[in-house]
């Protein structure tokens, strides 16, 4: 019985560890170990805040971010940046709004409680301006990527010159990392594309760590709460079964039974 | 129903239970004759109970935030995540807890098939249990479908187009069923709808398979009948309901582990990408829980005949009672029906992967393997081990082998197995 058990353990587990085709598997992800994995973590701010500019000052000229507000920005868990610094990041941006009681659409300045401005006025617009590829919404893009975060900082480090007998389109680049390898968004880092206002160096492995870290948030804003009431969650059902252990004990005494 | 008068020692109670019985109800269950020997594996009704309620609860919540139109919906359950209080824990609770009622109804199902609960006079229970589980799996469909992501969609795409392959007027009732000509508004709404009603009807229907339940008692390991109440049970409160709460707790620190640290593992990356009509995923899976059926459908190279084998494969659960002849309800003195339990276990474990991997080369091959030896189990194996299986010794009641009844190797061998 238990040597069958076994077999049919080893055969489950076989089957699901068969990962098909070498071919079928990409290359292994880069994880520069994230401050936000596992039981504590927590974003690292200062690379957030550097996180953001290298959002606003490259990202954003194609991609939008439509599910975030200025004022998530000075939010708990977030970048935190002051509320001051938020409502001055918002004026940088302007808005159509409207209509007034003249019937009239205007322009007006962004304030907190606006959602990210983007870049064009619709998707189709988004996509002509593009060569016919939607630069994706990244609100949510690092949940929407198998492999998260790794994959997206993995992507930005991954484009390469093609390997021979690999003819690119025009707009088409290489990438080692992007699903069959070519991907229509040129290599968007470059030492030095942006400057840092912490005085950070603008080194290319920097700024991917810095903006896949803002992206992760971007995309789970509430996790540093998560992780936190988690934790307190689970040490109270710890303690809680085993109170609850020693209370069955106390009970089931007084029956001839194994429980 | 009551196995004794029970008589409410107030005044008002007693002149109120003349007029609804609640008072005699709740003695019932308070006293409920339970076997004293049942093990972990029938503590998941309490459990599944516990998870019908958690989902009905926060699925009440999210209806007041989600909104259920084509073009809002991906949109309103990102505003739950962000900017509702507690939106993201409402959510991810509801989404993993989905997966975590499949896990406990999986165990709920292969424990009864281990100790043939299923069995005369559970015959309505077993039935009734596998409504709700069609109700469940119709649910939870519908329910992933709502977040309006590219899973959502494509999901929805696949499994309604399944109803085209019935002949003459299958196109007319994915027609109907889409309320247009694709998988659009109207079906969301639908389905939103479908999903908001679903779970009552189960709510029902489990009143009824506790009512069930409670008129011949629960099975046990042992899987013999025994006479109640008697030095064989024990009541319900307080020593199974402390046993249940035990096992909910440790059940639900597996479930904050998935919400807390893990909450997005079990879905799909594509569904936080909004349903686009004209970008076909690359591959569609539906959720793990449904991946063994999923398995089924596609081992069948006809798309007719995949739909009925995967009917059919639910069917032949509903039928068990009947397809299962022996006599004797416990594996554990089936010695051959025990091996087989496994060799199904592990089928059905092997049908869950190869249905989320491409249906082609070994994967195809396994799936078609794993396929026929399902239905060989229920169809074949099942009604012919009745027969020929040499059962060993059943043993008269718990306390047997310690009133010094004869020596009895199966009583023997169970404790250890049980333990």
């Amino acid at each position: 019985m238990r040597s069958l058990k076994s077999l049919l353990l080893f055969l489950v587990i076989s089957i699901y560890s068969y990962n098909g085709t070498a071919a079928e598997r990409s290359h292994e992800l880069l994880s520069p170990g994230w401050s936000f994995k596992g039981f504590f973590g927590k974003f690292d701010r200062a690379s957030l805040q550097r996180g953001y500019q290298v959002y606003t000052e490259v990202c954003a000229a194609c991609h939008s971010m439509k599910y975030l507000s200025y004022r998530n920005l000075s939010e708990a868990g977030g970048p935190e940046f002051s509320v001051e610094q938020a409502k001055i990041i918002a004026s940088q941006f302007e808005l159509t709004d409207g209509p007034n009681s003249d019937g009239e659409m205007f322009t007006r300045v962004a304030r907190l409680s606006d959602n990210f401005v983007g870049p064009y006025e619709n998707i189709q617009a988004a996509t002509a301006a593009n060569g016919g590829a939607y630069p994706p919404d990244m609100s949510v893009l690092v949940k929407a990527r198998k492999g998260g975060a790794d994959y997206i900082y993995s992507l930005l480090l991954g484009y390469e010159e093609a390997p021979e007998g690999i003819s690119l389109d025009d707009g088409v680049y290489y990438n080692k990392y992007m699903a069959g390898n070519k991907i229509k968004m040129s290599n968007p880092l470059s030492e030095g594309i942006v400057t840092y206002i912490d005085g950070t160096e603008a080194t290319e492995d920097q700024m991917a760590r810095d903006i896949t870290s803002f992206l992760a948030w971007a995309a789970e804003p509430h996790l540093e709460a998560r992780h936190k009431i988690g934790f307190r969650a689970i040490i109270y059902l710890i303690i809680m079964t085993v109170l609850v252990y020693f209370s069955m004990k106390k009970l089931w005494s007084r029956i001839e039974s194994k429980i | 129903m009551s196995d004794h008068n029970y008589t409410p020692k107030s005044k008002f109670g007693k002149w109120f239970n003349d007029r609804l019985p609640l008072l005699s109800l709740a003695n019932h269950l308070t006293d409920y004759p339970t076997p004293k020997n049942l093990n972990y594996w029938w503590t998941f009704g309490g459990i599944l109970t516990f998870c019908l309620i958690t989902q009905i609860v926060t699925g009440l919540i999210l209806a007041m935030h989600y909104i259920a139109h084509a073009d809002l919906a991906f949109e309103s359950v990102e505003h739950i995540m962000r900017n509702v209080n507690y939106g993201w824990l409402i959510r991810y609770v509801h989404a993993n807890g989905a997966s975590m009622f499949f896990l406990a109804v999986y165990i709920h199902i292969f424990r009864s098939l281990y100790y043939g609960s299923y069995k005369s006079p559970r015959e309505i229970i077993w039935i009734l249990g596998m409504i709700i589980y069609i109700l469940m799996m119709a649910a939870a469909f519908m329910g992933y479908v709502l977040p309006w992501g590219q899973m959502s969609f494509w999901g929805a795409t696949v499994i309604t187009n399944l109803f085209s392959a019935i002949p003459l007027v299958g196109e007319s009732i994915v027609t109907w069923l889409w309320g247009g000509y694709s998988v659009d508004n109207p079906t969301l709404t639908r389905f939103f709808s479908l999903h908001y009603l679903i779970p009552f009807l189960i709510l029902g229907l489990v009143v009824l398979h506790i009512w069930a339940l409670h008129v011949p008692g629960n099975n046990n390991p042992i899987g013999i009948d025994l006479k109640k109440p008697s030095n064989d049970t024990v009541p319900f409160h307080p020593y199974i309901v402390v046993k249940d709460l035990f096992a909910l707790l440790l059940f639900l620190i597996v479930f904050a582990f998935f919400v807390f640290y893990s909450p997005n593992i079990l879905g799909h990356a594509d569904n936080y990408i909004e349903a686009n009509p004209l970008v076909t995923p690359a591959h569609i899976v539906p959720e793990w829980y449904l991946l063994p059926f999923y398995a089924i459908l596609r081992s069948v190279p006809d798309k007719l005949l995949g739909v009925v084998a995967m009917f059919a494969a639910i069917f032949v659960l509903v039928i068990l009672p009947w397809l299962d002849t022996s006599k004797v309800r416990s594996a554990i003195f089936r010695p051959l029906y025990k091996q087989f339990y496994w060799f199904l276990v592990a089928d059905v474990l092997i049908l869950g992967y190869v249905g989320a991997m491409p249906a082609e080369g070994l994967y195809l091959l396994v799936a078609r393997i794993a396929t026929a030896y399902y239905f060989l189990h229920f169809l074949v194996i099942l009604p012919v081990l009745g027969l020929k299986e040499k059962t060993l010794e059943v043993p008269l009641s718990l306390t047997e082998p310690v009133l010094g009844g004869s020596p009895n190797q199966a009583m023997a061998r169970s404790k250890k197995e049980i333990s």
